[in-house]
């Protein structure tokens, strides 16, 4: 009899303690933080990164929500119903520039950060131009936490090599070195475009190398026409370097492309610098087996893919997702997650030595080119114009018309952008 | 009569779970996205201010005169019909020989309806490797490669990725068509079978020995009397044509010059990736219309025979 009493005795005060210890995590919250991190590097970088947060905040439960699906196809959509209908998390993974300013801040849907990073003293630790492209009306609305380059090319070293083709300084000698290549019966550039982006990255490339990174961002402001004759001129290029891109390019993706290097059978591919990571999964060391430049013509801008993370209106956890932003804002968390994901820091103080080579010249570049926001991945311009953009250039590499896709590239800028 | 009312009330009362949830679910949303495609909801700011400035049918005249809806129209009609007539020939020719209960019978016809069993993105993703070209001649891949052991290499070419047409007809489609047609023809051989077995053995054996043929019996027993069989399976067949998007989706994409691209596809692209919710709307109510068109005269006549 009194055993038993003892036994319920303990089970009301363990229950009690129970649910104490429950009510004080509750009442120190959660933080909510969206993503579409989900592959490889990505996600190891993103953990690696909670792991510091719950360091520096272990009363903080940190709620991982990640959609999978290249390049944030799926969680964009799934980002929209919950912002539209009233749920947002409490941070976001969201590419800075229109994607953000144009879908969420000219909206009203976002707090302004400005405050914030002025009384954590980290506003001119970044490169201002990547603070620049998510600010709108004065007021900043996002931390970058990687930066990619879009206007990247890398090339089998061998490959070259055995064909006695020099890397290409300028667009001329591209294009020869390609038509070089293509006698010799080696795929001269590896194109998978089957998600159609890949062909718009690269003409993006072209645009840039045409219209030099002033007048390339000047599209975006109203200081460059779309009927700039320039335009004309990266279409008739692209056309030219699409002779030499391997014709199954509408059946591969990104990744298929940067495996014809690796298996040494196409000569270059111009993607993304997330392709250099790739090809390190696949076993390949920078600067052995293959090297890197900027896609000619455009050597003095850096093509910018950037994810930030920002503040939504109604958050449910507002101070928790300052927590956050505080934490990639820091030099540890940026050092913390982009070697990992192999990007490189938006901040300019970052510690080098733990980047790779490729990393660290790209480090460099970052530090000193002009920055232009890149199409194809959601910064220069809103949502509707890439889709549109995506459709005219895929139309294009099939029937080669260029005053077509000029026509059809002003319609889009007259319908989208301006 | 107070008791009929009665039972009558009772049964409304059974059904009106059904009738309302259709009636919010599926009619009411069909009106929004009817409303939606006559407004200007064509960027993420428009769609946020919810503004209610009608354009009338601006977004269908729109659409109808881009290249890229023109084509998927033309996509999708061809698909349908060669979806439809590769699904009820194969279809049909299985039946009837299963029909004789050849030894093992029962394991084939199984395996022919199986594939309907799983879901297009599987499959898509299965047969994108099976038709990816690699590339001619150095490099096949896939069936490519398969032909090149056969020596065959005259029938290589590059599948889901040529973009050569004639009468508006994409050849790349063959390759999703062959896809589509494997998954769906054993769906045909299910319900011809199911119909041949209830059909009289004294009918076929009459004829039989007033000397008709084996093609006659067919085009003049067996094929009059399946006719209803054969109306609903090519309503349920043009009707998945309409919603083969998985498919697409996940096998080949809208493809070069979208080749391969159907108003589905363009649907989810317009409203989910570009926002342009109005032109995504649009595209759906053309699809209603499209399964209307299929779907309305075959309710009035099996309305009629009842």
């Amino acid at each position: 009899m009194l055993l038993k009493k003892n036994i319920f005795i303990i089970t009301l005060i363990s229950l009690f303690l129970l649910f104490v210890f429950n009510f004080s995590v509750l009442a120190q919250g959660e933080v909510e933080v969206f993503s579409w991190w989900t592959g490889g590097g990505e996600e190891e970088g993103l953990n690696a990164l909670i792991e510091l947060f719950n360091q520096n905040y272990p009363e903080v439960e940190f709620i991982n929500a990640t959609v999978a699906g290249g390049a944030g196809s799926n969680a964009k959509a799934v980002l929209k119903t919950r912002m539209v209908g009233g749920n947002p998390p409490d941070s976001f993974q969201v590419h800075g520039g229109a994607e953000l300013v144009n879908t969420y801040v000219e909206t009203g849907m976002m707090e302004p950060i400005t405050d914030l990073l002025e009384e954590w003293g980290v506003k001119d630790k970044f490169n201002q131009q990547i603070l620049e492209m998510s600010s709108y009306e004065g007021e900043y609305y996002s931390i970058p936490v990687n930066v990619h380059r879009s206007n990247a090319m890398f090339y089998n070293k061998k490959l070259l090599a055995e064909n006695n083709v020099e890397p290409p300084t300028d667009l001329v000698s591209f294009i020869d070195a390609l038509a070089k290549l293509d006698q010799a019966g080696v795929v001269p550039l590896a194109l998978g475009d089957t998600n159609k982006w890949p062909a718009t990255q690269i003409f993006e490339t072209l645009l840039v190398a045409h219209l030099g990174p002033e007048g390339y961002n000047g599209l975006w402001n109203g200081k460059t026409a779309a009927d700039n004759s320039a335009i004309r001129a990266a279409l008739v290029d692209f056309d030219k370097i699409m002779q030499y891109v391997n014709q199954d390019h509408s059946a591969l993706t990104w990744q298929d492309a940067t495996q014809l290097v690796q298996e040494d059978e196409a000569a270059f591919n111009i993607m993304g610098d997330w392709a250099e990571g790739y090809l390190k999964t696949l076993g390949w060391t920078p600067d052995q087996e293959f090297g890197w430049m900027p896609v000619p013509g455009t050597s003095g801008t850096f093509i910018v893919v950037t994810d930030t993370f920002g503040l939504p209106k109604d958050a449910p956890d507002p101070e928790n997702a300052k927590k956050w932003l505080k934490t990639i804002a820091s030099v540890e968390g940026q050092d913390t997650f982009n070697p990992i994901k192999g990007s490189i820091p938006a901040r300019l103080d970052a510690d080098k030595s733990k980047y790779d080579p490729y990393l660290t010249s790209a480090m460099n570049d970052f530090a000193e080119d002009t920055l232009s926001p890149s199409i194809a991945h959601g910064s220069a311009a809103p949502e509707g114009f890439i889709t549109a953009l995506n459709d005219t250039i895929n139309a294009f590499i099939t029937t080669g018309d260029v005053d077509q896709a000029f026509e059809n590239f002003q319609k889009n800028h007259a319908d989208y952008v301006e | 009569m107070k008791r009929k009312h009665k039972e009558s009330l009772t049964s409304l009362a059974i059904l009106s779970p059904s009738i309302i949830t259709l009636a919010i679910f599926v009619y009411g949303f069909i009106s929004r996205s009817v409303q939606i495609s006559m407004l200007d909801w064509n960027t993420f700011a428009s769609f946020m201010k919810k503004a209610r400035e009608y354009v009338g049918l601006d977004n269908y005249y729109e659409l109808f005169t881009e290249a890229r809806f023109q084509t998927d129209l033309w996509n999708t009609l061809y698909f349908t019909i060669f979806f439809i007539v590769g699904c009820l020939a194969i279809g049909i020719l299985l039946s009837l020989i299963l029909n004789n209960k050849p030894k093992g019978g029962y394991i084939f016809q199984n395996l022919y309806l199986f594939p309907m069993a799983i879901s297009f993105v599987v499959t898509g993703t299965v047969w994108r490797w099976i038709f990816s070209p690699g590339r001619l001649p150095a490099d096949p891949r896939g069936i490519n490669l398969l032909l090149s052991h056969l020596g065959l290499e005259k029938l290589q070419w590059s599948w889901f990725t040529s973009t050569f047409s004639f009468l508006h007809f994409n050849v790349a489609l063959v390759a999703v068509i062959i896809a589509a047609v494997w998954q769906y023809s054993g769906y045909t051989m299910a319900m011809w079978l199911a119909g041949l077995r209830g059909i009289d053995e004294q009918l076929v054996e009459a004829a039989r020995i007033d000397g008709a043929s084996k093609w006659q019996i067919f085009t003049k027993i067996l094929f009059p009397i399946q006719k209803p069989i054969t109306l609903s399976a090519i309503i349920v067949l043009a009707h998945v044509s309409l919603k083969a998007f998985a498919l697409i989706y996940a096998m080949t994409g809208s493809g070069p010059n979208n080749v391969t691209d159907i108003p589905a596809v363009y649907m989810f692209e317009a409203t989910f990736r570009s926002n342009r919710y109005s032109t995504g709307s649009a595209i759906a109510i053309v699809l209603l219309m499209m399964v209307g068109l299929l779907i309305i005269p075959y309710l009035i006549n099996s309305f009629k025979e009842d």
